[in-house]
């Protein structure tokens, strides 16, 4: 049970400032995702949580008093590793049991014949037999417990690992992309495992991941991270309706968010690859970026924009149609829900979308606020010029 | 009866020339390994049998004649309890000395090309070279080691000449010796250790270096460790040229070891039957620890 608060944390290696101000206050019990593409720096922030590494300036508090220069077992957080870092050699009882022993055995206890004749050894090693057998039921993996780590499978290596860490009662349980070594069929199994653990326990869950859909489906808060800082915080349905920053946009969502050139006019409307738009801002003048999910662009004859049909992907209950416009770099991709219907390729197909499903960035890839400019009224108009 | 042949009998009659040229064109390497690496064993062990000296127009067969000769020979006994002396101080003197040395150059940050340089030197360097080096050492009279000790207030020592420490004195030279290559493998085992597992010691709660060492470095290194025992037992078992050149098995005999005792016979008196029932004695230990390393290899190591 830990709330975590993190402030002004920069970590600069030879190369480069990777963490670059990093603010976020975790709360009590919560499941929070860090995500972002790979290289920008969740890792490293997540192990300085951690404390298996330093930071250059800045702050970590857990529970009201500071970590710096605590010793990461010290902190009582418990870290579940991309790779396991299951002990090779050690049974998977011997496993689970490290961090007890660790904890519970003086190093003369430790020590490989002598500890066993000391008497406090005895009584200590049946606490820690019942502490690692009751944790090998809960996450299944009784069968196991007198195998090597090489004689498991990935997922049930996955489980040790997340048994190792739960066994000690932790404050709070660091996840390094923990289900990246995974098949699909069995990271999206163990999404939910973790999503129960984490109900179950009610204890602080910090999830580092590059899968968006991870943190969409597991977490309470999503934290975006993109060059070393914060770009936006919150729950995974706002980060995906109201996108702050057009990097967050398009991280998040598969496929990518469909970024048009557009342009800010001089009474506020929007216009997109020459079509004034029925969204209208605020903002001043200029050239920005509208952009729109797949799913919110309809086909549509009466749409206003129109391209030619490059690519299909089936995928059964839905489909992704892909059309290259003039005056686009990339396709424009639009989710077709009915499968049955997709447009041949090479066909001309004409597209548009409802005002509100517009999110307009600036120049700068901030975003910047629409409203349905009301002057026209139309009878329900897929696209509006 | 008449019938067509099956095809299965088909396949069959079909796979004997293919496992007739499958052996031709494994007969020239397998030729050579008889000529070069069989052969030769062979012929010791077939030599041990005879009475055949070196030059000699002719030999008799004498069966275990050569071996009772040799276990009857005080010399011989010496020469094999010397030999196990100098293996039981030397393998784990350089095993434990290379572990050290390669644990701190691994654990400092800078220098490190240049201290496994220093540290190899030894191995690079021609034993009877450095053998001169340290004739000069160790001399009674102006050697570096007695002065060293005559500055600290202590009394020298004649080193070689001693019965009491010849054998100690080789054993040293043996450790400085086999220290570099120990070390480079135990180098070569610790870069392949990941670090996440550190990463989860640390966690764990493993704080102090001496637990760390012993939850990781140690068991993730046994292989490397089995390897450098037995290369080391192997090696020192071989020991020779130290021998040749600075003792020559002396003072009376207190430094006589196997390789040496087979030199001896097989070359300065030209017993050639003798020599090599002394090597087969020899073989008969180095084939004991490759087999050890095997049994110990297969059942300790599957490490994922």
């Amino acid at each position: 049970m830990a709330e975590i608060e993190i402030r002004a944390l920069r970590k600069a290696f030879d190369g480069g400032e990777v963490l670059k101000g990093v603010d976020l206050t975790i709360e009590d019990g919560e499941f929070i995702s860090l995500v972002g593409p790979s290289g920008c720096g969740k890792s490293t922030l997540l192990r300085i949580i951690a404390g298996l590494e330093p930071q250059s300036s800045g702050e970590i508090w857990i529970d009201g008093s500071s970590a710096d220069g605590v010793r990461p077992s010290a902190r009582n957080l418990a870290m579940v590793f991309q790779s396991y870092a299951l002990y090779p050699h050690l049974s998977v009882f011997d496993n689970i049991a490290v961090p007890l022993r660790m904890k519970r055995l003086s190093a003369l206890e430790r020590a490989p014949v002598l500890g066993r004749l000391l008497p406090g050894r005895r009584r200590t090693e049946r606490v820690i037999r019942e502490d690692v057998e009751r944790v090998a039921d809960q996450l299944e993996i009784t069968p196991l417990l007198k195998r090597k780590p090489g004689q498991l499978s990935g997922g049930q290596r996955q489980r040790v690992a997340v048994g190792r860490a739960i066994v000690r009662q932790p404050r709070a349980f660091l996840f390094d992309e923990p289900l990246s070594n995974l098949d699909a069929k069995l990271r999206v199994h163990m999404r939910t495992e973790i999503a129960q653990l984490h109900r179950q326990l009610g204890t602080t869950f910090i999830y580092v991941t590059h899968d968006q859909a991870e943190a969409m489906t597991m977490s309470g808060r999503i934290a975006v991270m993109i060059g070393g800082e914060l770009i936006q915080v919150g729950a995974p349905s706002a980060i995906y309706e109201d996108p702050r920053d057009i990097r967050v946009a398009e991280f998040i969502g598969t496929p990518k968010i469909n970024a048009f050139p557009g342009r800010i006019r001089g009474d506020g409307r929007l216009e997109v690859l020459g079509h004034v738009l029925h969204a209208a801002t605020s903002a001043a003048a200029g050239e920005c970026r509208v952009c729109v999910r797949p799913e919110r662009i309809e086909l549509s004859g009466s749409g206003i924009l129109s391209g030619t049909v490059v690519h299909l992907e089936n995928l059964g209950s839905e489909a992704f149609v892909h059309i290259g416009s003039e005056g686009m770099n990339a396709p424009v991709v639009v989710r077709v829900n009915d499968p049955g219907l997709l447009p041949a390729i090479g066909a001309s197909v004409g597209y548009g979308f409802v005002p509100d499903a517009v999110r307009a960035f600036d120049a700068g890839g901030k975003r910047v606020a629409t409203s349905i400019a009301s002057r026209i009224e139309r009878p329900r108009g897929v696209a509006v010029v | 009866m008449a019938a067509a042949p099956s095809p299965r009998a088909w396949v069959f009659a079909g796979r004997r020339p293919a496992a007739r040229s499958a052996y031709a064109l494994a007969a020239p390497a397998f030729g050579l390994m008889l000529l070069m690496l069989i052969g030769p064993l062979a012929a010791v062990i077939a030599l041990s049998f005879t009475d055949y000296q070196l030059g000699a127009p002719s030999f008799a067969w004498i069966g275990l004649a050569n071996y009772y000769e040799m276990f009857a020979d005080r010399v011989f006994w010496i020469s094999l309890k010397n030999t196990l002396t100098y293996v039981a101080i030397v393998v784990p003197g350089a095993v434990a000395l290379g572990l050290g040395t390669a644990l701190l150059i691994q654990s400092g940050a800078g220098l490190r090309s240049w201290y496994r340089t220093i540290y190899f030197l030894p191995v690079m360097a021609t034993l009877i070279a450095m053998a001169i080096v340290w004739e000069f050492m160790l001399h009674p009279q102006f050697g570096l080691v007695n002065g060293l000790l005559r500055a600290a207030g202590l009394q020298g020592h004649s080193w070689l000449q001693d019965r009491g420490t010849a054998l100690y004195a080789l054993c040293v030279i043996g450790i400085w010796q086999a220290t570099g290559f120990n070390m480079v493998l135990f180098l070569a085992g610790l870069v392949s250790i990941p670090k996440h597992l550190y990463d989860a010691a640390d966690i764990d709660g493993a704080e102090s270096a001496w637990s760390r060492f012993r939850l990781v470095t140690w068991p993730m290194l046994g292989p490397v460790t089995l390897f450098v025992v037995t290369i080391s037992a192997i090696r020192s078992f071989q020991v020779f040229d130290a021998v040749q050149v600075l003792t020559k098995g002396g003072p009376s005999k207190s430094s006589e070891v196997l390789i040496y005792t087979m030199y001896t016979e097989g070359f300065e008196f030209f017993r050639s039957g003798y020599g090599a029932a002394v090597t087969v004695v020899f073989l008969a230990f180095v084939l004991l620890l490759t087999l050890l390393k095997s049994a110990l290899g297969n059942r300790e190591v599957h490490y994922a």
